[in-house]
C-alpha cells in the first residue's frame, strides 16, 4: 500500500484545526466589534465570512431584506386631520387567491340602499393558517394588503387577527418596503392622472 | 441479470401503430397525446417497448379518475435512459369495483411503490403485483381518497375559493367544530366500540414473504422496527426489517406519516394556488419544485417565459441544487456518525444561498417565486452582486474545502466504498433517479436527456460514477455542485435585461383543456408534474412524480444482504425528504 493509513483522517483534522484557529483569529481582528454591531452581523452573512457564523438571536437580529414576507397587514392612509381610511375596498381578490383560504371578509352595505359599498365591515386573517406565500399582496389591485416584516409571532393563544389588529399605516409600509412603496405610489399617481385626464 | 441495459437505438422514426397493429388507439381528446390500449395487450406491449425499442425507464405511473365519464385511467410515462422524448400510454377501465389492471412490476419493478400508491388512493387493483398494500394511508382506512367522489370530514366545497370566505366572511375555527360529533362517518358494519383489528398484520405478512436460505444452520429471524422516526430522523419514516443475526434478509419502508394528500389539495386549488404548495413537497428545494409545476402549466397554457426570467429560473434552480446537495452531504455524514461538524460546515454555505433566496423571493425556504410565464419579481438591487461574490469567489473554494475534509477520510471510505451497492441494471429497473441513478453509472440527467427551459445553452457535464455505492453517491453530489456552480457562472454572465413576466399578472389564469407532463431534474432526481385541465379554474388532476418516493423502491433491494448498521447510511445516501415521500 502506497498510502499511509490515517493520512485522510489527518487531512480532515487539519481542515478542522484551520477553522478552529480562524474562529479566534477572526474574533481578534475585529477588536471586540464582531458581535452586536451592524457591521459585524453583516460580515457574518457575507461572502468573506470566516470563523463563527452564528447570530445570537434575540440579542442580535439579522436585518430582513425588503422582499421578506410574513403574515399580511392592511394599509391605511392618514388624512390631514388624522383620520384613517383603509385602502381595502373588500373586492375579495385576496380571499379568492389565498391558497389556504385564511382570509374572511364581510362587505359593508349602505344602510339606506342595502347595496354593498367598497369598505370591509369585517376583515379576519387566521395567521396560524396563513402560509406566508404573499399572493394576496401580489394580486391586490389597490395596494391595500401587504406582507409584513414582523416575524415574532409567538403567543399563548391562536393568532386570529381582525381589522384593527391588521391595520398599519402607509408610513409604516413605506418604512419597511421603501422601493416597492415608491414604485407603487408613482403607478397610482399616474393612473389617477390618466383617469382625470379622460374625465375632462 | 435478464434486464438488458439500453443500447443506443439506431436512429429511426418511431411508428408505434405500425409496430403494434391493432393494439394502440391514439388518444384523440383535445390537448391529450399518447396511446390507449386494452388490459389484454398491456404486458405484451410493455415488454416489447422495453426489450425491442429500448424504453427501459418507467418514469411515472398514476391514475386519473374521470368521474363524469365513468372511467378510471392509468397513465404510464416511459423513457429511454439514453435520452429523448418518452412514450405515454394509458389503460382505461370502467369505474366500478373491482377495477383491475395488470401490474407492470414484472417488467418495470420501478412501478412497485407507484402502483401501491394508485391502489391506495384510487382503488385500482393491479393484478400480479407482489405486495399490493396501502402505502400512504393506513391499513383499514375506508375508501380511496383521490377518487373524485370521496370527501373528507369538514368538506366544504369541491373547489376553492370557498364561498364562506367572501362575501359571507363569517370566520369559524375548524377546531371549534366537534370532531366526533356530526362530521365523522364509519364504513358500513364498522363499530369502533367493539371491533379491533391489527393494522400491522399486512405489513408483517409481507415482510415474511422472502426466500429462506436453506443452507447451513437453521436460525431464527427477527423483525426489527426502526422508527417511526428514527432512521436517523430524516423525518417521520419507519423501516421494518427482518434480520438473520446482523444481516438483513428483508426490508420494507413504511411511510405516510406526513401524508396530507397534497394531490387532493392540489385538485381543489386554482392553478396559481398550487405554486406555494409545491414549495412544501421537497422543502429543501422549493425553487426546483416551482420550476416543474410552472413548466407543466406553461405547456398547457402554451406560454413561453421571457428570456430574463429563463435565466433567473435556471440560476435559482441550480442554487437550489447546491443547497439541497450540501444538506444531503451533511445529513449523510450525520448518518455515518460524524455528528454535526460536516453538517454545519455544509450548512454555512447553504445559509448564504438561502440569504439570496430570501432577498429575491421573500422567503428562505418556501420561495413561491415562479409564475406562469416568468417569475414573481425581478432580482432586487444588489442581489446579482451577491450572487457573483458567492459563485466566483467563495463557493468554489469552500466546496473544495469540504471535499478535502471528507473524501479522503478513511472512515468514510471504509463505510462507503463497496457498501450499499446498486448496480446499473437495478438502478434502471427500479426507476431510480438523480444522484442515485448516476452514481450507478447511468449518465441520465433530464437537463441533457430532454432539455427543458434553456439548459441546452449551458456547458456542463452530466456527472457519473460507476460503482453505485454509498461513497460514489456522496461524490456524485460533490461533482454536481461543481457543475451547478459552472452553470450559475455562465448564467450570471449571459443574463439579459428585460421583463421577467410574459403575461399580465392574473390571479386566476385560463388554462385550456388537456394534459401536460412537466419534468425537471430536481436535486433528488426526476421531478415530474402531471397536470390535467378541463378548462375550469382548478386542475382536474394534479400528480407529482416525487423522486424521493420512487427512489425508495430501490431501498429494500440495496439493503438486503447488508448489515443492519448500514441501513441508515444507505438511506442517507439515497437522500429522501419526507415532505415529498409522503406528499
Amino acid at each position: 500500500m502506497s498510502d499511509m493509513v490515517g493520512k485522510g483522517i489527518l487531512k480532515s483534522l487539519s481542515v478542522s484545526l484551520k477553522r478552529f484557529a480562524e474562529t479566534y483569529l477572526d474574533d481578534l481582528s475585529w477588536l471586540g466589534k464582531r458581535y452586536r454591531t451592524d457591521k459585524g452581523i453583516a460580515h457574518r452573512g457575507s461572502k468573506d465570512a470566516r470563523g463563527i457564523f452564528t447570530v445570537q438571536y434575540p440579542e442580535e437580529k439579522i436585518p430582513v431584506p425588503e422582499e421578506f414576507r410574513f403574515v399580511p397587514f392592511l394599509v391605511y392612509d392618514e388624512g390631514p386631520n388624522g383620520e384613517k381610511t383603509l385602502r381595502c375596498t373588500s373586492c375579495g381578490i385576496c380571499a379568492k387567491v389565498c391558497p389556504p383560504q385564511c382570509i374572511w371578509i364581510v362587505r359593508s352595505t349602505d344602510p339606506a340602499t342595502g347595496r354593498p359599498i367598497p369598505d370591509p365591515a369585517k376583515f379576519t386573517i387566521d395567521a396560524d393558517l396563513c402560509m406566508n406565500c404573499g399572493l394576496c399582496a401580489e394580486f391586490c389591485p389597490f395596494d391595500a394588503i401587504k406582507m409584513d416584516h414582523d416575524y415574532e409571532l409567538a403567543s399563548f393563544t391562536r393568532n386570529v387577527y381582525d381589522e384593527t389588529k391588521l391595520s398599519k399605516s402607509a408610513k409604516y409600509y413605506e418604512s419597511i418596503r421603501p422601493v416597492n412603496a415608491r414604485r407603487e405610489d408613482a403607478a397610482r399617481a399616474a393612473k389617477a392622472a390618466s383617469r382625470t385626464g379622460q374625465g375632462e | 441479470m435478464a434486464t438488458p441495459v439500453a443500447t443506443p437505438a439506431p436512429a429511426q422514426t418511431l411508428d408505434l401503430p405500425a409496430r403494434f397493429p391493432g393494439v394502440l388507439n391514439p388518444d384523440t381528446r383535445p390537448g391529450y397525446s399518447g396511446w390507449i390500449l386494452d388490459n389484454a395487450n398491456l404486458l405484451k406491449f410493455a415488454t416489447a417497448l422495453r426489450d425491442e425499442l429500448g424504453y427501459d425507464y418507467l418514469s411515472s405511473v398514476t391514475a386519473v379518475d374521470y368521474l363524469p365519464e365513468g372511467k378510471m385511467e392509468v397513465v404510464y410515462h416511459v423513457y429511454k435512459t439514453t435520452g429523448g422524448a418518452g412514450v405515454v400510454f394509458k389503460i382505461q377501465v370502467p369505474r366500478a369495483d373491482p377495477m383491475e389492471v395488470p401490474s407492470l412490476v414484472s417488467i418495470y419493478p420501478g412501478a412497485e411503490l407507484q402502483e401501491r400508491e394508485a391502489w391506495d388512493l384510487f382503488g385500482i387493483k393491479f393484478t400480479g403485483h407482489p405486495d399490493l398494500r396501502r402505502i400512504l394511508m393506513w391499513e383499514g382506512f375506508a375508501g380511496h381518497p383521490m377518487r373524485k367522489d370521496w370527501h373528507e370530514p369538514y368538506f366544504e366545497e369541491e373547489a376553492k375559493p370557498l364561498k364562506s370566505r367572501w362575501p359571507d366572511g363569517r370566520m369559524i375555527m375548524a377546531e371549534s367544530k366537534n370532531l366526533f360529533g356530526d362530521n365523522i362517518s364509519y364504513p358500513d358494519g364498522f363499530n369502533p366500540e367493539s371491533q379491533t383489528f391489527d393494522p400491522e398484520k399486512a405489513l408483517y405478512e409481507a415482510l415474511r414473504s422472502y426466500q429462506k436460505d436453506e443452507v447451513g444452520l437453521d436460525t431464527d429471524h427477527i423483525i426489527v422496527n426502526m422508527g417511526p422516526q428514527h432512521p436517523s430522523t430524516h423525518g417521520v419514516f419507519r423501516v421494518a426489517v427482518v434480520l438473520d443475526g446482523e444481516k438483513i434478509v428483508n426490508l420494507k419502508p413504511v411511510m405516510g406519516y406526513l401524508h396530507r394528500n397534497h394531490e387532493k389539495i392540489g385538485e381543489r386549488n386554482t392553478f396559481i394556488m398550487n405554486m406555494p404548495y409545491t414549495d412544501r413537497l421537497d422543502y429543501l428545494s422549493s425553487m426546483s419544485n416551482n420550476f416543474g409545476y410552472a413548466l407543466a402549466v406553461e405547456k398547457l397554457m402554451n406560454v413561453k417565459p421571457t428570456e430574463r426570467a429563463e435565466y433567473i429560473r435556471v440560476m435559482m434552480a441550480e442554487m437550489t441544487r447546491i443547497a439541497s446537495h450540501l444538506m444531503a452531504i451533511g445529513a449523510l455524514l450525520n448518518d455515518l456518525g460524524a455528528y454535526f461538524t460536516p453538517m454545519l460546515y455544509a450548512l454555512e454555505e447553504r445559509e448564504l444561498l438561502l440569504d439570496i433566496f430570501e432577498a429575491v423571493s421573500g422567503s428562505r425556504m418556501m420561495c413561491n417565486y415562479f409564475r406562469f410565464g416568468g417569475v414573481a419579481r425581478d432580482l432586487p438591487e444588489g442581489t446579482l452582486q451577491k450572487i457573483k461574490g458567492l459563485f466566483f469567489e467563495r463557493l468554489p473554494r469552500k466546496i473544495e474545502e469540504i471535499d478535502r475534509f471528507l473524501s479522503e477520510n478513511e472512515i468514510i471510505r471504509s463505510r462507503g466504498i463497496g457498501q450499499g451497492v446498486l448496480t446499473a441494471e437495478d438502478a434502471i429497473k427500479y426507476s431510480a433517479a438523480g444522484p442515485l441513478l448516476r452514481a450507478s453509472g447511468i449518465p441520465y440527467d433530464v437537463r441533457r436527456a430532454e432539455p427543458y427551459s434553456i439548459y441546452d445553452r449551458f456547458e456542463f457535464d452530466v456527472v457519473v460514477r460507476t460503482n453505485g455505492d454509498i461513497y460514489d453517491r456522496l461524490m456524485v453530489r460533490f461533482d454536481e455542485i461543481r457543475q451547478s456552480i459552472r452553470i450559475v457562472q455562465q448564467a450570471v454572465k449571459q443574463l439579459p435585461n428585460g421583463p421577467v413576466m410574459a403575461l399580465k399578472p392574473m390571479y386566476q389564469v385560463r388554462v385550456p383543456p388537456g394534459e401536460a407532463y412537466g419534468r425537471v431534474e430536481g436535486p433528488k432526481g426526476e421531478l415530474g408534474f402531471y397536470v390535467i385541465s378541463n378548462g375550469k379554474p382548478t386542475p382536474w388532476r394534479y400528480h407529482v412524480r416525487a423522486p424521493s418516493f420512487i427512489n425508495l423502491t430501490a431501498f429494500g433491494p440495496i439493503c438486503i444482504g447488508q448489515k443492519l448498521a448500514d441501513v441508515v447510511a444507505v438511506l442517507g445516501s439515497i437522500d429522501i425528504v419526507l415532505g415529498e415521500v409522503d406528499r
